[in-house]
């Protein structure tokens, strides 16, 4: 499978997440939150940068719980408040849904 | 001058680790494993205190009994740990190191979830620390009907396959208890399936509608309420229960946040293939303590001890560590006292049916309930306190094997 964005193919696997992390550019990302019915706003572009940044560091995507924290600190906002702006962020699950949009692969998990 | 291993914590993994390291090490290596306290748990038999399968008081031996004499076993309270002077600190001592192997595992940390602790006890239960179980096993007894949920807080946690096991032998206990017709189980999770692995997690599903168990997915804890005996979701979406059952929250040790080498949430950020701390040299990492994505599971610290123990050699002979493990998982899933299933995968490879040691010969079935299974489960008790802890080898590589296994 691919997505076709500015006349360029890449590659994506059968969920939709983008095979080669370093093609992600902000134009894919815009298309692949596309797919996903989500229109980009600052705050969204904020918590992928947050999310590619940290892959970068660790080798994986952060836990929701790492993710509501940082949310948390950056935004005064306690723990249930930062996990609601996430979700209306992101609906179907910030891990997953963001992620794809970040041009992360698929989390795993930890099962 | 004689060169130092430390090996941080003595459960599963850290007493493989000492064992097996002390038997490849020449003498002018000193080995200390040091640990707060001299109880090993037998962790998988956890699970089994809640139906009165295992007692309890089975579960812990002395963790000094089962490390070789070659290794010094120290009995105290890490503080600190000071990568750049290559140094652990604990209460009483202070431990130079020319490789240190963090090994500090993980704890469930209830007090992190809203409304859990009020609830705590009366109408939440858990079974991921002796007293837990003990506590529900208890509350199993007198339990007379009603609705019971097994509900994940997050990601990550402990034994990923634990909370499916809960809900399938809750189903036999209550049968077995004449009351399974007057009983709910629900299974409320945060993951998009019962598992996340496609295959097996579609196996699960199946069995847990033959066995009348509901199941609800992507629902990510934000509380409990124990006084009117719910759970709610960020978003919003409440599961009512008369007796709940958690896995709460569960972050790795304190003195890797102390020490400024975690993750955000208490791992320490290791090379997925090598598993080296990713930024700090001469410290490796095995078990529950890492961040890499596959179970924190026994089985898992096992293959990671023999992929550390290479590279620890390697190292000393003057070679670069080799990017050796591939997330190699092995575990039961126990289905009733009688039956269990068993899943066999790794970072790429889902679990698939077939035979596991030998192929085609097993004797045990992937991804199927039987009864040899069963008895592999049972066996397996002696195996961890006799073989695999002492660090020796079941005859099988490390890494995942594809023989045995069907494809497609």
């Amino acid at each position: 499978m691919s997505i076709e964005v500015n006349g360029t193919s890449y590659a994506t696997d059968e969920n939709g997440y983008l095979v080669n992390l370093e093609e992600w550019t902000e134009d894919v990302a815009k298309k692949l939150a596309e797919a996903e019915e989500i229109e980009m706003t600052e705050e969204h572009w904020n918590l992928v940068k947050f999310l590619r940044g940290y892959y970068d560091e660790y080798q994986i995507a952060p836990a929701v719980k790492v993710l509501t924290k940082a949310i948390a600190n950056e935004n005064g906002m306690d723990k249930k408040a930062a996990s609601e702006f996430l979700y209306k962020l992101f609906p179907k699950g910030p891990a997953l849904q963001a992620c794809k949009v970040a041009g992360l692969p698929k989390p795993t998990g930890c099962v | 001058m004689s060169k130092k291993i430390v090996v941080l914590g003595g459960g599963t993994g850290g007493t493989i680790i000492s064992n097996n390291l002390r038997r490849h090490l020449p003498k002018d290596w000193d080995i200390t494993l040091i640990d707060r306290d001299d109880r090993h748990i037998y962790q998988p038999g956890m699970l089994f205190v809640p139906f009165g399968i295992q007692k309890s008081n089975t579960l812990v031996r002395s963790r000094k009994k089962y490390i070789l004499p070659g290794v010094n076993f120290v009995i105290d309270e890490i503080t600190h740990i000071y990568p750049d002077k290559k140094e652990v600190k604990t209460k009483n001592h202070k431990f130079s190191y020319d490789f240190l192997i963090i090994s500090t595992g993980c704890r469930i940390v209830p007090e992190e979830n809203d409304g859990l602790m009020d609830a705590w006890g009366k109408n939440a239960f858990s079974f991921y620390t002796i007293e837990a179980a003990e506590m529900l096993r208890k509350k199993l007894k007198e339990f007379d009907g009603g609705k019971l949920v097994m509900n994940i807080a997050e990601l990550p946690f402990k034994c990923p396959v634990a909370p499916i096991e809960f809900v399938f032998l809750a189903d036999w206990y209550f049968k077995n208890k004449g009351i399974r017709n007057k009983t709910e189980i629900e299974f409320v999770t945060p993951l998009p399936g019962a598992f996340t692995k496609p295959k097996a997690s579609a196996v699960f599903i199946e069995s847990a509608k033959s066995k009348n168990i509901k199941i609800t997915t992507s629902f990510e804890l934000n509380a409990v309420n124990g006084k009117e005996k719910y759970i709610e979701s960020v978003k919003g979406d409440k599961v009512s229960f008369d007796t709940l059952v958690i896995v709460p929250s569960t972050i790795g040790d304190n003195v890797i946040s102390e020490s400024g080498m975690d993750d955000g949430i208490g791992y320490v950020p290791t090379h997925h293939n090598t598993l080296k701390a990713l930024k700090h040299d001469s410290i490796y990492v095995i078990g529950d303590a890492t961040n890499v994505p596959t179970s924190k599971a026994g089985s898992v610290a096992h293959y990671e001890a023999d992929v550390v123990v290479f590279n620890i050699m390697s190292e000393i002979h003057g070679v670069k560590p080799e990017e050796i493990y591939d997330g190699h998982s092995t575990c039961f899933i126990v289905y009733s006292k009688g039956t269990s299933s068993l899943i066999d995968f790794n970072y790429k490879i889902e679990p698939l049916h077939g035979k596991f040691p030998a192929p085609k010969f097993g004797p045990f079935s992937l991804l199927k309930e039987t009864k040899m299974n069963w008895y592999g489960k049972l066996g397996f008790e002696a195996l961890y306190w006799n073989v695999l802890l002492a660090g020796r080898h079941l005859g099988a590589p490390p890494t995942l094997v594809m023989a045995g296994k069907e494809v497609g």
